[in-house]
């Protein structure tokens, strides 16, 4: 049966400010299917976002929305999560954003392990701003800043959040389209810092620099590079080199830390 | 089963395509920025336009 996303989004927004065939409409859809599966309550429920294309997002949708400073989304995500512990707090934004500008305030949110869901929308590329190479911008591609190609290395976002701490890491590609939701689903139960990064295509700045003819073209390169975690795990390291691993990478208990700060705050009231 | 009907919603669509070629019985082609139903018999109600769509521009129904 066809699902209703009208009732999560606010009306009169659409169509959304997106180019044609970019991948950020598709994860808003995987990611307005998650939030129904969790049953979650739209007054109880914040959305959070820093400045880029994909943090237009939180305009489209019928929550409490925030849309922040460059950047900044976790940190103000942490500052309403620790003032309303209750809250089903996420965060949207894309490389850019997210590990670059805000590189520091999302390590330290995975460092802290406090309990929200993260989702990167990695499409490579600055979008907005006109198509600058980001830390995610594969070595040796066109971008608008490095016409040459890209001379640095990248930044893996899922092996960054697991090192930094995070507690549920995820990664999908818009290609699968039927795995957003349930990653992102599995991400909101989690009790902690959970990222998901979701690889999409921006056909307008990145893949007309990088020879792909259409968007189409972008979203089955996903398909060719995806290899499942459990097939992965078999495979050498050389054969998964040129792969994106996608499902869930990595899941541990470890405390939370609103809860963690409850008991200082307890501890300190007791003296 | 009767054949599911489709809906398209021409103000939000971009015409990127995306439905037209993941369509697995080619029930839609582009007609110049739009997409537009051209074999709506051949429709399985397979949900992949709908759940690809960007853009919440086509809605599969089925009674």
């Amino acid at each position: 049966m066809s699902f209703d996303y009208d009732k999560y989004l606010r009306p009169g927004k659409l169509p959304h400010i997106w180019c044609p065939g970019c991948g950020h409409g598709i994860i808003l859809k995987g990611l307005l299917r998650a939030i129904d599966a969790c049953e979650l309550n739209k007054d109880n429920t914040a959305i959070v976002s820093g400045i880029g294309c994909a943090s237009r997002l939180p305009g489209y949708v019928d929550f409490n929305t925030l849309h922040t400073a460059h950047g900044r989304a976790a940190a103000f995500a942490t500052g309403i999560k620790m003032a309303k512990p209750e809250m089903n707090v996420l965060v949207v934004g894309g490389d850019g954003d997210g590990v670059a500008i805000g590189g520091n305030h999302f390590i330290h949110a995975c460092r802290r392990n406090i309990d929200m869901t993260y989702v990167i929308c990695n499409n490579f590329i600055y979008g907005m701003t006109g198509g600058q190479f980001s830390p995610c911008t594969p070595t040796g591609d066109r971008a608008s800043t490095t016409p040459y190609g890209n001379p640095d290395p990248v930044f893996d976002i899922s092996q960054l959040a697991i090192g930094a701490g995070a507690t549920f890491v995820a990664r999908s590609t818009s290609f699968h389209a039927a795995q957003i939701d349930k990653l992102i689903a599995e991400g909101i139960r989690h009790k902690g810092m959970a990222v998901i990064e979701i690889l999409d295509d921006c056909p307008t700045t990145y893949g007309r620099r990088n020879k792909f003819r259409s968007v189409v073209d972008m979203m089955k390169r996903f398909k060719e590079q995806a290899v499942p975690v459990a097939k992965a795990e078999k495979m050498s390291k050389e054969e998964l080199d040129s792969k994106i691993v996608t499902g869930i990478l990595h899941r541990e208990e470890r405390p939370e830390y609103c809860e963690q700060y409850a008991q200082v705050v307890k501890t300190a009231r007791s003296l | 089963m009767s054949t599911p009907r489709l809906e398209i919603i021409e103000q939000y669509c971009k015409g990127c395509s995306i439905c037209v070629e993941f369509c697995p019985t080619n029930v839609l082609e582009m007609d110049g920025f739009l997409v537009k139903v051209v074999r709506p018999e051949a429709c399985i109600g397979c949900m992949q336009c709908e759940l690809r769509c960007p853009d919440f521009a086509i809605k599969v129904h089925k009674d």
